[in-house]
């Protein structure tokens, strides 16, 4: 299908719905290694979305659409995860902003710009076992995808995959930025929870176009 | 798990206008965004002092608003920061027209969103100076962590801070005297037990019955290692040592002893464990002028405490002295 406000509604729904049902997961792999609470957080934020979305049913460009999702983020999930998301979020917008449809190039650039949010807020370079190390691995692939000519679906399928992969690799690190920082060698073994919603939300975004 | 809860979601909300309606002659309370304000506040011409972070510590920071110390708090969900809106709300309630200092515990999660409601207030035109707060001597300050997190030396960084504004110090003057507090202030904590988080229902992590945590965080983050439980004199000793250790002191220096409780231990081990810091202070030759025992910075029902020493010299120990009104402190007034 296209990538265009349609997609943009279906991607922010289906990431409520997968939130949601992933609350506890996330809840738990945050409680091994930070203070338990970014399901709950990532939960409370995108449902609070939900409502507003039928106020923007008007919206016609999928920028538009991820602003408004941004701004609900940052005054709603608190933590660490609502500056970043939210931050991810309004640059993704600004980068595709005007645009009705995306093409493989907008896809990368939407991509590109919400992972270049998160490290501009949260200064993590990859490796440090954040959710930067889902997105750029999903930025490497989405480039990767658009320069051998693939759709824009097929861009965002190949970036859901390699976030997946991505916060797969994060289990035998030691963090080096926020609260698992704290924990030394004992964050090894324990998948970083924000690279975990990062690659929820990433294959909500290729499904939501792969479907529609 | 059991606990005083109705709808876990609900907890902050229904303890906030709990604590509004207890101390109606000290503070006010908006429940939408939640802040707790001092009741005269914005004070013409004062600096307003706001602090915040995650429920679940308290009386910190809400039982520090008052009279001589905070002007306002913001109480993020249990254990989460709050996000913007509120630090903001409550940033615009107390602006006396001398600009607004925040006080903010050194978190990831708090500074961004503290961070993004000052860059807010700046657009408003509100003065905002920023302290950040890292006295846990448990986790080493690299490049490599998130650096050292801030912890019951807070509350000595807000009462002194407050003092200053109170007289009436500017907002360069007031964030210079909490520069200098955060620069004398360590503390290391030791969880006995873990705590529950109420949306969560299960211990946020796990301890045997005869281990212990070592250089635990305010959240039941872990710290520096985990042993057998042994006497509290020394576990005092083990804890005591890497604060004393950080920086300089000489023998005949001044101290605060502040002795913290995590929520689940009771005073009569709080003061156990003084009595052993006392001994190790006067043992070097260190003079305790001014104490503090009890739990003021608490996570949830955790059994456990923390040591704070702060370096003072004149100025400090009179601010510490100046009177204060509020919920969890207050003398000379």
């Amino acid at each position: 299908m296209s990538v265009d406000v349609a997609w943009a509604q279906a991607w922010i729904r289906s990431s409520a719905k997968v939130l949601s049902e992933h609350r506890a997961e996330l809840n738990t792999l945050d409680r091994e290694i930070g203070d338990g609470d970014h399901g709950e957080n990532m939960d409370r934020g995108f449902q609070a979305v939900l409502p507003k979305l039928e106020a923007l049913a008007d919206v016609e460009t999928p920028g538009e659409l991820l602003k408004a999702l941004a701004a609900t983020l940052i005054s709603t999930v608190g933590g660490a995860a609502g500056p970043l998301y939210g931050t991810a979020y309004l640059k993704a917008a600004a980068a595709v902003s005007g645009a009705a449809e995306l093409d493989g190039p907008a896809v990368v650039a939407l991509l590109t710009a919400g992972r270049d949010g998160i490290v501009l807020r949260g200064k993590a370079e990859s490796g440090d076992k954040t959710m930067v190390d889902a997105w750029t691995p999903a930025v490497e692939a989405a480039v990767e995808a658009e320069a051998a000519g693939a759709s824009p679906s097929l861009i965002l399928a190949a970036a859901a995959d390699a976030a997946e992969a991505g916060a797969v690799a994060t289990e035998p690190w030691v963090a080096r930025k926020g609260r698992a920082s704290y924990l030394g060698e004992r964050a090894i073994g324990h998948r970083d929870p924000g690279a975990q919603s990062t690659a929820l939300i990433l294959r909500c975004g290729a499904d939501a176009a792969a479907q529609s | 798990m059991k606990k005083l809860v109705n709808d876990p979601k609900n907890v902050v909300d229904e303890a906030v206008a709990g604590f509004g309606a207890a101390h109606a002659d000290i503070v006010r309370v908006s429940l939408d965004p939640v802040f707790i304000v001092r009741a005269d506040a914005p004070v013409a011409g004062k600096v307003g002092i706001v602090s915040g972070g995650g429920s679940g510590h308290e009386p910190l920071h809400g039982g520090f608003v008052g009279f001589g110390m905070l002007d306002a708090a913001v109480p993020g969900a249990v254990f989460t920061s709050p996000t913007p809106d509120p630090i903001l709300a409550a940033t615009k309630a107390v602006d006396g027209g001398a600009g607004v200092l925040h006080i903010v515990k050194n978190y990831t999660g708090d500074v961004l969103n503290f961070e993004t409601a000052a860059d807010l207030a700046e657009a408003d035109e509100i003065e905002v100076r920023t302290v950040i707060v890292n006295d846990d001597v448990a986790v080493k300050d690299s490049l490599y962590t998130a650096g050292r997190r801030g912890v019951a030396g807070t509350v000595l960084v807000e009462k002194i801070a407050g003092a200053a504004a109170e007289r009436g110090d500017d907002l360069t003057a007031v964030a210079t005297v909490a520069e200098k507090v955060i620069g004398q202030v360590r503390s290391m904590g030791v969880a006995l037990t873990p705590c529950v988080v109420p949306h969560a229902g299960e211990p946020s992590f796990t301890l045997a019955d005869d281990e212990i945590e070592i250089g635990i965080g305010i959240h039941g983050e872990p710290g520096r290692e985990r042993i057998k439980l042994e006497p509290a004199d020394a576990i005092v000793d083990r804890i005591l040592g890497p604060i004393l250790d950080d920086i300089p002191y000489a023998s005949g220096d001044k101290v605060l002893l502040f002795v913290n409780g995590m929520g689940g231990t009771p005073q009569v081990e709080l003061y156990i464990v003084f009595r052993r810091a006392a001994e190790v202070l006067a043992e070097r030759g260190i003079e305790v002028t001014r104490t503090l025992v009890g739990n003021f910075t608490t996570s949830l029902e955790m059994q456990g405490m923390s040591i704070t020493v702060l370096k003072l010299d004149d100025e400090l120990t009179a601010l510490w002295d100046a009177p204060v009104h509020t919920a969890a402190l207050r003398w000379g007034k």
